[in-house]
């Protein structure tokens, strides 16, 4: 399941509808990014998060099939927000199953390393001093690379 | 028709979110950017960023990537979700 949103997510509950996929399930790994109150050096009040309707979904799920490839999973759920944020919301959540423990905590990172370097997101920080867009990190592309 | 689409910081930077441009065969991603700059002028330094990124209907791509008659062809700057 992919999902963008502007609404906020409840992880007991999406772990609870992962779980429920299979009695295969031997290991759920989780991710939740928040959004941080400091950036660069500077305090941010609040986040606007852009992204590519339609585009989005499909490379989220171009990740998961190759994720899928990769390791044998038996489920995932992966959900984004878009829109209006403020320091400490929850932004995205990967969740990943498994029968053993090796395969989800894997696919799990690699999905976000992924994520952050290839879906069309777009983070514009709201700051005392005004509106600046997020610059893409190298350490990303880095984490990415070594997949 | 060709349809792009521009977003986040260069859609701000360039005042437009999407717009239309006629094709003409053969087309690339580098000729609609280069047709983008003979329109707009001053479009050149935004679009002639190292780091602008494309995409032809909804797939990245390099800049050598053939366009056909309506595709969409995104330009956007380096990702920064999660």
């Amino acid at each position: 399941m992919i999902h963008i949103q502007t609404a906020d997510f409840n992880l007991q509950d999406e772990y609870t509808a992962l779980r429920e996929q299979s009695n295969g399930i031997g290991a759920i790994c989780s991710f939740v990014g928040l959004m941080r109150d400091f950036n660069d050096g500077s305090r941010v009040q609040g986040m606007f998060l852009e992204h590519y309707p339609g585009m989005t979904e499909k490379s989220l799920q171009k990740i998961v099939d190759e994720a899928m490839q990769r390791w044998p999973l038996i489920g995932y759920r992966i959900i984004h927000r878009v829109g209006p944020l403020l320091p400490n919301d929850q932004i995205v959540l990967v969740l990943v199953a498994s029968a053993h423990r090796q395969a989800a905590f894997a696919a799990c990172e690699f999905m976000m390393d992924f994520l952050k370097t290839r879906a069309p997101f777009w983070k514009k920080e709201l700051s005392a001093t005004g509106e600046k867009w997020v610059d893409a990190k190298t350490s990303d592309g880095d984490a990415a690379s070594r997949w | 028709m060709i349809n792009i689409l521009f977003f986040a910081s260069l859609r701000e930077k360039l005042n437009c979110a999407e717009m239309t441009l006629p094709f003409t065969a053969p087309c690339s991603a580098q000729d609609v950017l280069q047709q983008l700059i003979s329109l707009h002028p001053d479009w050149k330094d935004a679009l002639n960023g190292p780091r602008l990124l494309v995409a032809v209907n909804q797939e990245m791509a390099q800049l050598n990537a053939i366009v056909q008659d309506d595709d969409e062809v995104a330009f956007y700057p380096p990702v920064t979700g999660g």
